[in-house]
């Protein structure tokens, strides 16, 4: 920040202007914004002028800080006082005498000491004034604004000879005055130079002494006289002494200046750590600034309102405290930190993003789980009917027999599928227990709150993200980001330092390369044929796959019809596991394929995403798709059941003899009534099935394909042909986009199937929490880091863009099914329902006034309403985003006006 | 719970939460981090302010430095005396500003002052040379590096001195897209790893 002291005047204009803008851009000025000021805006155009008068004073001047610079301890000291000198010689003689007069009780060995640190203050004065933002007043700095302000006395001078100055430097001389007479100001001015106040009081004084010159030999003329008497009456009053002033009777004026200046130390106290100055300078300026609150904070509110503001005050200390507490509270809290940390400086940023994106997941998971967990499945365990009252709650007799094998268990039915796990068992009851608990209505808020929570998070952290980016043009600092910020400062691991080094020594050379000579046409062709043939390859085996998929669910529901009892494991689960082996073999097909394109690592990352994604997508909606034939055929079948069942009953009622009307109705085992098929218990089994098969090939592979490789080639490299380690098998790598994908598309099945399958989010709780702790452990034993280690940061918003599309399709079939699909008739809390969403209608019905429930009856019928509150919801969302990145985009547009003012500026100096 | 530790006063504690980025846990986390480097030099009571001194080999020790290529300016530009040697101030002071929490600014200031080893307040060519050879370990040819270095001066520098000010600095700096991407998103917290300004 220390600019333009040591270079020529002619320089030194140009040293200004960058210094200014400098300025206002770093450390944000508290100030508000100031036009540029004229104190300061004069040198830039006077050099030539003042170049004849000056002459000397220069020469010597840079001839000092020239032996200065060699000197860098003395340096400081030199410089001021070779400015002291100049301004001595200049201000004219009745200056010198007063302070003569002043000081001369004080020791000569004082005097240059004295001197230095007037001129410091002086330089304070002026920075105050002309209202620099403070954080600039570094001492390195300081005496550069020395020089201005004796460079402003001689364009004052000056300008007093022409007569035709149009701004108003005595303004600012008087203001100086009235600013520095406070005993605040003295505190604050002290302690920034480390002085005791009473010596700033003192120096305080010669200052105003100075500036009283100033007006006094008429170099500038004064308007408004009174101004100076009123600051001389505040200087003198100063001098008396330090503390008096607390008891003076504070005028009106004086408490908003106080107040004033009580608010900027409590803001300089919350922002003092976005300082650069050293941590002593930091802890005086704490000290101090707490001091004068804390002194002051108490004199503000006089008269009646005292009580009152300083119980305020105290409050909003203990409300400080509380939240200082809380904060470290939260940090704390944060799990799994040093775990990433280690991984991060093991293996890059790039890998440790992936466990970051996985802890936040878990975040969300963790409210998700908590509103399906405390809304539904404890009030319906704890206060709905028990186990075994009703046929919706009782396994059916023909299950009876293995319903608690270990086998039916681990496929969700049996006693799994019978119980609060599944949408299925929840009564349809209005209200249960006697808390009289909305059951229904509260089983489709969650659904809602679910996918509304999930919406509102996602586009917040995206917008939040996408706030923090720079957002940069991507071209126009190739080679200084390249310099500066290649370099991943979060690497602790010789290894990676290594392939770090060569990463970027590669990226150097290959910028080079295409800065030379605008890429080699050498076989553009055949790359071209290879990109073409990749992407046919690609494009085959998601054929495949989506066939595969299509062809196994049709041969799944062959087995359905004709019944699943003489099947065995494989034929059951054949779906899940196909879709699990195509996720695990897929992406590896992929890398080979795209090892025949010959991208650039971060353009193949995308590439690879893509078709990943693509890969998933395409399974999931098959699967889907194949979902809805199940659940068009299973209503097919309620019609039956529901036919069959009223035959049943009536046989029921004919086989016993009814002697009167009123008697009780047949008591029959709830375990032997017949009931349908629902298809919502159906759907949420399938879901949980996936997931947790999806779970478990996932833990399978990390075994296999990292830690028993692994095994092999660290021991098997001793008796073998060639090298294992660096040949053909080597240690794996972190596959970052499949398990990223992975988590997506994970979450995407806990979207769709929560609804129907309250305890998935729990579940995924679980997975996420073990696969954190296995995925930790097999990245820290078993894979070495990347051989081309480059950053993946900024997909980080594309990992949440991806996020959000999921969310957005696997809301789709889940709005689907509830708006268009009537429930099943015998269970689920909506059952004797023809929408689901009949729920809300009802509630209104039944708890809110009647007028309300017309009102809203007129308005529209629900089946219209929800879609359209969900639209709402998304425009909302939508418009939330929008507002987010249009502040980021202002942003960008400022900067892009600072250029042009600068580029302006560049011009017209040449 | 924390109340037992008497390494700090508590006033001293609530000051370096002031003026830090850390909670207190990491403060003393880090206090202690700092006393494992010299267990015999460091006292355990630090609520009179000791005058305690690290030499610079300690701290390049610490294995968030150890393999970093710039470790050597980054003790530098922290420490008081300007050689790398280190009070607990300058340590704390040190870990603040490299954390995740610490806004683009300080860090671009910091940053800034790192890539200018010769302290004259321009990044330089000879500056953005020894940053290259530091980089690439030595591993590009004359030419190239200075190649390079012509090409970010091109780039960068936008008021056509032949050297970068701080201000031309934090103008490229803070739009490369790397520059303290992830780490502000969620909030998270360090206070063991260094994260200057990248990834």
């Amino acid at each position: 920040m220390k600019m333009a002291m040591e270079v020529e005047e002619g320089s030194a204009a140009e040293s200004e202007e960058n210094d200014k803008t400098g300025e206002n851009k770093t450390y944000g000025d508290d100030e508000g914004d100031q036009k540029p000021d004229p104190v300061h805006r004069v040198p830039r155009k006077r050099p030539q002028r003042i170049r004849v008068g000056l002459e000397s004073d220069s020469d010597e001047e840079v001839s000092k800080s020239r032996k200065n610079r060699a000197n860098q301890k003395s340096k400081e000291e030199g410089g001021e006082d070779g400015e002291d000198e100049e301004k001595g010689g200049k201000k004219g003689r009745g200056k010198n005498d007063k302070k003569n007069d002043k000081k001369g009780k004080k020791e000569k060995a004082n005097k240059k000491k004295k001197d230095k640190k007037k001129s410091a203050l002086l330089a304070m004065l002026l920075l105050r004034t002309c209202r620099l933002p403070r954080q600039v007043a570094t001492d390195a700095c300081m005496d550069r604004i020395v020089k201005s302000l004796s460079d402003c006395k001689h364009w004052m001078c000056e300008m007093d000879t022409v007569m035709h100055h149009s701004i108003t430097p005595e303004k600012r001389v008087t203001m100086a005055i009235m600013k520095v007479a406070t005993l605040t100001n003295l505190c604050f001015i002290g302690n920034q130079f480390s002085v005791d106040p009473c010596t700033a009081g003192m120096v305080i004084c010669e200052v105003c002494q100075v500036l009283q010159d100033i007006i006094a030999n008429s170099l500038i003329c004064l308007h408004n006289p009174r101004q100076v008497i009123e600051g001389c009456k505040a200087m003198d009053s100063l001098s008396g002494s330090d503390s008096d002033s607390e008891e003076e009777p504070i005028t009106e004026e004086e408490l908003a200046k106080l107040k004033e200046e009580v608010e900027e130390k409590k803001k300089l106290i919350a922002t003092l750590r976005n300082k650069p100055w050293k941590m002593k300078k930091k802890l005086a300026v704490l000290k101090e600034a707490q001091l004068f609150v804390e002194k002051f904070e108490g004199a503000l509110g006089k008269g009646k309102g005292k009580k009152f503001y300083a119980y305020k005050v105290m409050m909003m200390k203990k409300w400080l405290k509380f939240q200082r507490d809380f904060e470290n509270f939260k940090t704390a809290c944060i799990p799994w930190e040093f775990k990433i940390k280690e991984i991060e400086s093991h293996f890059g940023s790039s890998v440790a993003s992936y466990f970051i994106f996985l802890r936040w997941m878990y975040g969300v998971n963790m409210i998700l789980f908590g509103l399906s967990f405390g809304l539904v499945m404890i009030p319906e365990a704890l206060m709905g009917k028990p186990y075994g009252t009703l046929p919706r709650k009782t396994v059916p007799r023909a299950e009876e027999a293995n319903a608690m094998n270990f086998a039916t268990l681990w496929d969700f039915s049996g006693f799994a599928q019978y119980s609060v796990l599944f949408y299925g068992y929840y009564d349809n009851k209005r209200t249960i227990g006697w808390l009289k608990f909305r059951m229904p209505l509260s089983y489709f808020l969650v659904g809602v709150g679910t996918i509304g929570y999930s919406f509102m998070v996602v586009i917040r952290t995206m917008a939040k993200n996408a706030h923090d980016d720079g957002g940069g043009d991507d071209t126009s600092f190739n080679f200084s980001w390249k310099m500066f910020t290649s370099w991943d400062y979060l690497i602790g691991n010789p290894e990676t330092a290594d392939n770090k080094f060569a990463s970027i020594t590669t990226s150097f050379k290959e910028a080079i390369v295409e800065e030379q000579e605008s890429r080699k046409e050498e076989n553009i062709h055949l790359t071209r044929f290879l990109r073409v043939l990749a992407n046919f390859f690609a494009f085959c085996t998601l054929a495949g796959s989506g066939y595969l998929i299509y062809f196994v669910v049709r041969r799944s529901q062959q087995f359905a019809l004709e019944g699943m009892d003489n099947l065995g494991w494989w034929e059951r689960n054949e779906v899940n596991m196909v879709m699990s082996l195509l996720g695990m073999f897929c992406p590896t097909l992929f890398d080979v394929i795209s090892s025949l394109e010959n991208y650039h690592p971060r353009i193949a990352l995308r590439w690879q995403l893509g078709r990943i994604f693509a890969l998933f997508l395409g399974n999931l909606y098959t699967f889907i798709i194949a979902l809805m034939d199940d659940i068009n055929l299973k209503l097919e079948e309620e019609k039956i059941v529901r036919y069959n069942m009223t035959i049943w009953e009536a046989s029921l009622y004919n086989g016993t003899i009814p002697e009167n009307a009123t008697a009780p109705p047949i008591q029959v085992d709830p375990a032997d009534v017949p009931r349908g098929p629902c298809w919502e218990t159906m759907v949420g089994q399938e879901f949980v099935r996936l997931t947790v098969s999806d779970t478990v090939t996932t833990y399978i592979t990390i075994l296999i394909g990292d830690f028993l490789r692994a095994v092999f080639v660290r021991f098997f490299n001793y008796c073998w042909c060639w090298d294992l380690e660096y040949g053909f098998p080597s240690y794996s790598e972190f596959d970052i986009s499949g398990n990223v994908l992975g988590l997506i598309f994970n979450q995407g099945m806990i979207w769709m199937g929560s609804f129907y399958a309250p305890c998935l989010p729990a579940i995924n709780i679980f997975r996420l929490h073990t696969s954190m702790y296995l995925q930790c452990w097999a990245v820290m034993c078993c894979n070495v880091p990347q051989e081309r280690v480059f950053k993946a940061s900024r997909s980080n918003n594309f990992y949440m863009a991806m996020l959000l599309f999921i969310l957005f399709l696997s809301t789709l079939p889940v709005v689907y099914t509830v708006v268009s699909i009537p429930p099943s008739f015998d269970c689920g809390p909506f059952s004797g329902k023809t929408r689901m969403y009949e729920v809300i209608g009802e509630t209104l019905e039944h708890d809110f006034p009647s007028w309300f429930a017309k009102v809203f009856g007129y308005a529209s019928n629900p089946g219209l309403i929800l879609p359209f509150i969900l639209l709402m919801v998304y425009v909302h969302l939508g418009i939330y985003y929008l507002n987010a990145t249009s502040k980021s985009y202002k942003e960008a547009n400022l900067e892009l006006k600072k250029k042009l003012q600068m580029v302006n500026i560049l011009q017209g100096e040449q | 719970m924390g109340n037992k530790q008497t390494i700090f006063t508590p006033e001293q504690l609530d000051a370096y939460q002031d003026c830090t980025f850390f909670t207190r846990k990491e403060i003393l986390r880090l206090f202690y981090r700092y006393r494992d480097l010299a267990p015999q030099l460091v006292p355990l009571d630090y609520s009179d302010k000791p005058d305690v001194m690290l030499p610079y080999e300690l701290i390049s020790s610490m294995p968030e430095l150890k393999d970093n290529p710039f470790r050597q300016r980054i003790a530098e530009v922290f420490s008081e005396d300007g050689e790398g040697n280190m009070t607990l101030d300058d340590f704390l002071d040190m870990f603040s500003v490299l954390s995740e929490m610490a806004p683009r600014d300080l860090k671009a200031y910091y940053a800034f002052k790192i890539y200018d080893f010769n302290n004259d307040d321009y990044i330089c060519k000879s500056d953005l040379e020894k940053t290259v050879n530091k980089l690439t370990r030595h591993e590009l040819t004359p030419e190239e590096v200075s190649l390079v270095c012509e090409k970010v001066i091109e780039e960068a520098d936008l008021d056509n001195d032949g050297k970068l000010s701080l201000e031309d600095f934090q103008h490229m700096i803070l739009r490369a897209p790397d520059f303290l991407s992830f780490s502000k998103s969620d909030q998270q917290r360090n206070g063991e790893y260094i994260h200057i300004c990248l990834t």
